[in-house]
């Protein structure tokens, strides 16, 4: 990544943890519901959807914030969503977990642990189908790995050459679980090469490995139309839904993600090799929660749906 | 007018919805090998066989429907339906709703049910009242191959998710079949027979009992209304309360189990609307609570017949 690239990288990364933190603090206010962040993550968010062109269409999940704001997603509508307003991306219907913003192109979120999985391979096949160069992004956690559909998703993505780049976020949690309770696999990758696809392990904290590795990977899928799974290695350093005490969590295993945020480590190179001064970087930060002051504004002032809208868009 | 089974009225509705619209696509399990024509017609990227997988079979019809195509999927047996469910009531049941109207799902799933071939409850199971309680969804059940065919062209031009299911005792039961385009609209009932003295609602294999049990009362002087509904959502109001305020009297008849089935809520619905009308208490004939048997007289004895059709629409009119 150049400089420049590697800095607008910084500012999405903020941007996404500034939007976070303040929906934690709106929700601690009793001003927004509870949220499922992906504090963290970011680099993870932004390595892999800055990789993608605008025909590409993401399939996401409960953690979709990252994926929604590196996308582009308005902060303002976003938060009516969160708010359950009518100037939400999905007029208020969705709340936070399965926010779709289908004029960005991300599509049927679903907040059903794999449902994102057993979508992405209808979506695909219609891109292979009526044609268009775009490919198909399905992230999913290291949670949805161990549901049946991971299995059955990558098994048909494969065998009918279907152009999706799968994404396992890997942050070590399954809710209240934490993932080596669950399995003895260190990584997803195996199970897809057991199935005949291509895959890759990257670490998701580092915001240019994710990319330079989620580039080589869409580069690979739009060549050969064939399906790749990327895992990202993160952690998430928030709870699963806001309120979490995190009273579960192993406090050194925290402290030594802590000390890998992503954030903070691409800051601290960015400063360190002189692309980016401290005044630079905080005025980047300063800029971040000036929009989210308006965000907040806007969803704020965004009406609540009306009582017809209760029974509105069930059919088509 | 030519004869064909309910199968061949399936097969015929798809090659006909299929050349009308290039994006109507079948998967399934088999499909490709059982319906082979229309893999000739239509080639291979139409007519997919599938790995053995119902939700993902399910996943990608709905994320298909979303994004352009209008799949229909075969899912075999409607118990098999249980591996799908997330995919067909979580996803193209709801995702339109939830996301404010974005996407759209028109997609069909079909399924066989009902007793006929002996084959036990993993596979005989009427649990269509499932789809029916679950909101985004449309549920068609067809009683003969003519409305076989045409209510499948409709489920494949709609917008929505339709849950398609077939009545397995009537899968090789001929019947006159309408040449060209008869699309027989959703959401509208079938008055198969009209009376005065009593209303004889059904789908699928027991609207037969209805229509022979109506035969019967008609010998003894009693005229009964047969209905078929033939769509069980959207459900056809105005027919089953028009009849109901003429006759007075009421028989629902299903093979499905009763409680909660799709007899409770046109019980219920004449209770609101039309209760001044009834002369008599709502009779519901229906399935026991029970898995299917597959022992040929247990198998029978689970579905209600037209005897027990007869009796119970005289007792209504006779007052007893
Ligand atoms: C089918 C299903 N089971 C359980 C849940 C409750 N739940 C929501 S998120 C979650 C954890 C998912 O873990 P993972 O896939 O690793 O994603 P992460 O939350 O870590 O991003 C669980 C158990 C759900 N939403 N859907
Ligand atoms: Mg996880």
């Amino acid at each position: 990544m150049t400089s420049d690239t590697l800095i607008q990288a910084l500012e999405r990364m903020v941007l996404i943890r500034a939007y976070e933190d303040t929906l934690v603090g709106l929700h601690g206010q009793g001003r927004a519901a509870g949220t499922c962040t992906s504090v963290g993550q970011e680099a993870s968010a932004v390595g892999v959807v800055s990789a993608l062109s605008s025909e590409d269409l993401i399939l996401t999940n409960h953690r979709s914030a990252g994926h929604l704001l590196a996308r582009g997603a308005d902060p303002g509508r976003l938060m009516a969503e969160v708010m359950g307003k009518r100037d939400g991306y999905c007029k208020g219907k969705s709340g936070s977990l399965h926010i779709a913003a289908k004029e960005i192109g991300v599509v049927l979120t679903s907040t059903i642990v794999g449902g994102e999985l057993a979508l992405a391979t209808g979506v695909a096949l219609s891109r292979a189908t009526l044609g268009g160069e775009g490919i198909v992004v399905c992230f999913f956690g290291d949670g949805a790995a161990c549901e049946g559909r991971f299995h059955e998703s990558l098994n048909l993505a494969a065998l009918w050459n279907l152009p999706i780049l799968y994404v396992c976020e890997n942050n070590q949690w399954q809710a209240f679980v934490h993932r080596k309770e669950t399995t003895l696999a260190d990584s997803v990758v195996p199970q897809a090469a057991a199935l005949g696809m291509d895959g890759k392990s990257v670490d998701g904290n580092d915001v240019e490995a994710v990319q330079a590795a989620a580039a080589e990977a869409v580069a690979a899928v739009r060549r050969t139309r064939k399906p790749f799974l990327l895992e990202t290695r993160t952690y998430r350093l928030r709870g699963h839904f806001e309120p979490d005490d995190q009273s579960y969590v192993d406090p050194s295993e925290l402290e030594q993600w802590r000390g890998r945020d992503p954030i903070a480590v691409l800051r601290a190179r960015l400063e360190r090799d002189g692309l980016l001064s401290m005044g630079e970087a905080d005025a980047i930060e300063a800029r971040a929660r000036g929009i989210m002051e308006s965000a907040v504004a806007f969803a704020e002032a965004s009406p609540y749906p009306g009582a017809e809208d209760l029974t509105r868009d069930v059919y088509a | 007018m030519p004869t064909m089974t309910v199968t061949d009225a399936v097969s015929a509705a798809l090659a006909e919805e299929m050349r009308r619209d290039p994006t109507v696509l079948l998967m399934g399990e088999g499909v490709a090998t059982k319906r082979l024509p229309l893999v000739e017609e239509f080639g291979a990227p139409r007519v997919r066989n599938t790995p053995l997988a119902e939700g993902i079979i399910a996943g990608t019809a709905a994320g298909a429907a979303a994004t352009g195509l209008r799949p229909v999927i075969d899912l075999l047996f409607a118990p098999f339906l249980t591996y799908a469910m997330d995919e067909i009531v979580n996803s193209a049941g709801k995702l339109r709703y939830i996301s404010g109207g974005q996407f759209a799902f028109p997609m069909v799933v079909l399924a066989q049910t009902g007793a006929g071939w002996g084959v036990g409850a993993q596979h005989n199971h009427n649990n269509e009242a499932w789809f029916v309680h679950s909101p985004g969804l449309k549920v068609v059940m067809p009683s003969n191959p003519a409305d076989a065919k045409g209510l499948l062209k409709a489920a494949i031009r709609d917008d929505n998710p339709v849950l398609f299911f077939t009545d397995i005792g009537l899968a090789y039961a001929d019947g006159p079949v309408p040449d060209g385009d008869a699309v027989v609209p959703l959401g509208k009932a079938a008055v198969l027979r009209e009376g005065a003295d009593v209303t004889l609602v059904s789908y699928a294999k027991t609207v037969h009992g209805c229509v022979q049990a109506a035969a019967r009362l008609a010998e003894a002087g009693i005229e009964a209304e047969v209905i078929d509904l033939r769509t069980l959502k959207p459900l056809d109001e105005d027919t089953i309360l028009r009849s109901v305020r003429k006759t007075g009297r009421l028989v629902v008849v299903h093979e499905a189990s009763r409680m909660c089935g799709v007899g409770a809520e046109i019980a219920a619905l004449v209770a609101e609307k039309a209760f001044g009308s009834l002369r008599a208490p709502v009779v519901r004939l229906t399935g026991p609570d029970a898995p299917a048997p597959a022992s040929y007289p247990l198998e029978q004895a689970f579905v209600p017949q037209a005897e027990a059709i007869e009796s119970a629409a005289r007792g209504l009119v006779e007052g007893r």
